[in-house]
């Protein structure tokens, strides 16, 4: 499909912005100034100054001499590029792709947009009258390429909807600055009398690189649509998305059940297609009065089942607001794999990870309660052990080394060892008794001790000698003294676990 | 005469378990937990699968040893390649020792859950995915209504659920099938060898629908359990009232 692309310029992008914030401004003439090396240096004027001369970079004090009643301001550090968002955000009812054009226009790819406004010229006028409305002074136009559409929106005398392939023609009569030319370009270019881009365009490419650079090249072969633009959108298109647009507003929790369905469905039946399932999706309801209400969940593996999506959906329908009612809900898919088709069981005998039934109650239980509540471990390479085994990052991954099973383990332990007071008789023999929460166990039966040195690299201490002891009730637990047997200090003894 | 009467008699009690939910293992072939000596208190004379088993504990000795334990019973439910979800508010369980139960540690999914009433929900929900081969929930409180729910869910997926009580408050009536103690022995190793032995303990089994009541030693060794002198430790507990059936 052949691109189209509209320019919008916002003349008095800030000083508009300071009218509507400050209504009383708006018959005065006005200027935005920033400090710049102790002087105030214009940023920004509005209409009425500009008529009477005062021009950006002006320094203040000198406008003032010029219009008595000029009112100075203190511009905002990046209000037009703020503001140019917002603007931007909002102009993608019009088109999804809207681009910010720093420092004083958007850039909209209205590619097979427009037929929905009544053709061009109705969707280009809907565009600028609801932004005069709002108070902007604006311009816009259409054309083939970026640039030209950002020439014309600037310095365009005739028509604002260039017709397909007529952008040559467009350009030629407008001056080299619609071109996005630098400063010292534009001027050697005025000192040699080319005031209009006709009198360069057909000039030998060589020359023109030569004299004036690759950029004016660039610039020329962008606006003619030889040279392909890309523009950045501010809100990137999800390639799985779904919309669902309403008639009338939505209040009602069945109705966003509805319409969450729906959604579902589409989506499901064209992930189906094409082999593929969700890991996370977002449901966002566009709200009447232009707020945006989102709940969002996960899968622990790709699934395209649409009950199981809804089930998942469902739990959250409720912190939806739709306050004044949703106008509009929108189902994305971020996060998309393949899904490794199912195959079906002839008989279910071995329960496994994969299944799909384990899965999608992995998904509910992380979707109401949080997905930190659920984890898997595995085994990790250290003696330490607390750093002996580690958390799975998925349900799929696979163990790459094995359980140890050489050394007694406890099958209870404590989240952080518990100093307790131990009579231990000569250096590294196991306690005779140890007293832990008040209870004195005198000990029968011991094994030990495993010396696991601390792995300094990881952090800084001394090493634990573990006893397994076993007291007179046949009670099993795991003791540890910290560093080396020192006689008199008794208090580095701890508790780490109880065995079986 | 007699004979006959002895037919319909074991008939209708077969008839009368499957009744009360207790149906014999699907395809024919009961999972074996090599606990001979034990399972003859059961119904079936087999340990009921697709059940949910109470186990009280007092100490966090006593809960060690009924983790042991616990992991023993679902090594052999794991055997074939299965899952088993753990849940509970606190995570204590020290996955590295489970493979000395005869579990792959990475098959367990643990879920440490703030909330007890949500532990209560996330066990209910996992015992109806038929695709699990146990489910562990450490749960210290439980009413009557709640415990009905989990054993309805069971019911219809035949799913193993173990329901941990840590130091409950009181030992309410509740609808599992079997309720039992786990309290540490001292290890059985001749006098002068060095070391602390092969983890034992002393099982209570408190209640059991259906089946006789009574404790026994049992002790875990190489990969197995193993049934210590069961004759001269069984007592039997049928006589006392206040271990009677929940329903």
């Amino acid at each position: 499909m052949a691109k189209r692309f509209a320019a919008i310029w916002f003349r008095y992008l800030t000083t508009d912005w300071f009218g509507l914030k400050h209504p009383e401004l708006v018959k005065l003439p006005f200027v935005l100034a920033a400090l710049n090396r102790g002087r105030k240096v214009i940023t920004a004027v509005n209409a009425l100054a500009e008529a009477q001369g005062i021009h950006a970079g002006m320094v203040a004090a000198d406008a003032r001499a010029l219009i008595y009643e000029l009112q100075v301001l203190d511009d905002k550090p990046g209000l037009d590029v703020k503001l140019l968002r917002a603007i931007g955000e909002w102009c993608i009812r019009y088109s999804p792709v809207a681009a910010v054009d720093p420092p004083d226009g958007l850039v909209l790819d209205v590619s097979g947009c427009a037929h929905l406004w009544g053709g061009e010229s109705a969707y280009l006028k809907e565009i600028v009258s609801k932004l005069k409305s709002k108070g902007y002074t604006v311009r816009a136009a259409m054309a083939d390429t970026v640039g030209t559409a950002w020439a014309i929106a600037r310095f365009g005398k005739v028509s604002s909807i260039i017709e397909p392939g007529g952008q040559a023609e467009a350009i030629l009569p407008l001056p080299p600055a619609a071109l996005r030319l630098e400063q010292p370009t534009l001027e050697r270019l005025q000192k040699l009398g080319l005031y209009t881009i006709k009198g360069f365009m057909s000039m030998p490419r060589p020359a023109l690189r030569r004299r004036f650079g690759q950029h004016i090249l660039l610039r020329l072969d962008q606006a003619l649509g030889t040279e392909e633009e890309i523009i950045q959108p501010i809100e990137s298109v999800e390639p799985y998305q779904e919309r669902l647009p309403c008639l009338e507003p939505i209040l009602t929790a069945t109705g966003i059940e509805i319409a969450l369905q729906r959604l579902l469905e589409t989506i499901c039946n064209r992930l189906k297609q094409e082999g593929k399932g969700i890991r996370s999706a977002i449901f966002k309801c566009y709200r009447m009065d232009g707020k945006v209400e989102q709940i969002a969940i996960g899968t622990n593996r790709a699934s395209c089942n649409t009950s199981h999506l809804f089930k998942l959906f469902e739990i959250n329908i409720e912190t939806i607001e739709p306050a004044p009612g949703i106008e509009l809900f929108v189902l994305e898919a971020p996060k998309v794999e393949d899904a490794v088709p199912l195959q079906e069981a002839m008989w279910s005998t071995a329960s496994c990870l994969e299944d799909t039934g384990v899965t999608e109650l992995l998904d509910r239980i992380t979707g109401k309660l949080g997905a930190n509540v659920i984890t898997r471990y595995l085994p990790d390479e250290h003696y330490w052990p607390e750093r002996s085994f580690k958390a799975a990052a998925s349900l799929q991954e696979k163990a790459t080394t094995e359980w140890k099973t050489d050394r007694p383990r406890p099958i209870q332990v404590l989240a952080k060892p518990e100093p307790v007071d131990v009579t231990a008789p000569v250096p590294d023999y196991p306690p005779m008794n140890f007293r832990y929460k008040g209870k004195l166990h005198t000990i029968k039966k011991a094994d030990g001790p495993e010396r696991i040195e601390r792995e300094w690299w990881l952090d800084a201490g001394q090493h634990r000698d573990y006893y397994c002891v076993e007291d007179e009730e046949g009670q099993r637990y795991w003791l540890f003294r910290l560093g080396h047997y020192e006689g008199i200090k008794t208090n580095h003894w701890f508790i780490h676990g109880f065995f079986a | 005469m007699p004979a006959e009467k002895k037919d319909i008699i074991s008939r209708l009690q077969k008839d009368m378990l499957i009744l009360q939910g207790i149906k014999p293992a699907q395809g024919g072939n009961p999972v074996q937990f090599g606990l001979r000596a034990v399972e003859d208190a059961f119904p079936n004379g087999c340990f009921p699968t697709g059940a949910v088993h109470e186990f009280i504990s007092t100490g966090a000795e006593t809960a060690a040893a009924t983790g042991g334990f616990v992991a023993g019973l679902l090594a052999a439910l794991m055997r074939g390649g299965g899952a088993c979800i753990w849940l509970g508010t606190s995570s204590t369980l020290f996955p590295p020792a489970l493979k000395a139960f005869g579990i792959e540690p990475e098959r367990v999914v643990f879920a440490c859950i703030k909330k007890e009433r949500d532990v209560l929900w996330a066990m209910e929900e996992a015992l109806k995915c038929g695709a699990l081969a146990a489910v562990v929930g450490e749960i210290q409180e439980i009413g009557f209504t709640a415990s009905r729910r989990l054993q309805l869910a069971v019911e219809e997926s035949r799913v193993t659920g173990f329901l941990l009580r840590h130091r409950p408050r009181n030992v309410n009536t509740i609808a599992c099938v079997s309720r039992w103690k786990i309290s540490p022995l001292p290890g059985d190793i001749e006098d002068g060898m060095p070391g602390v032995g092969f983890p034992r303990w002393n099982v209570e089994l408190l209640k059991i629908r259906n089946g006789r009541p009574g404790t026994w030693e049992v002790g875990w060794q190489a990969g197995r359990f193993r049934i210590i002198e069961p004759e001269k430790q069984t007592i039997w507990l049928n006589a006392l009232p206040q271990y009677g059936s929940a329903i």
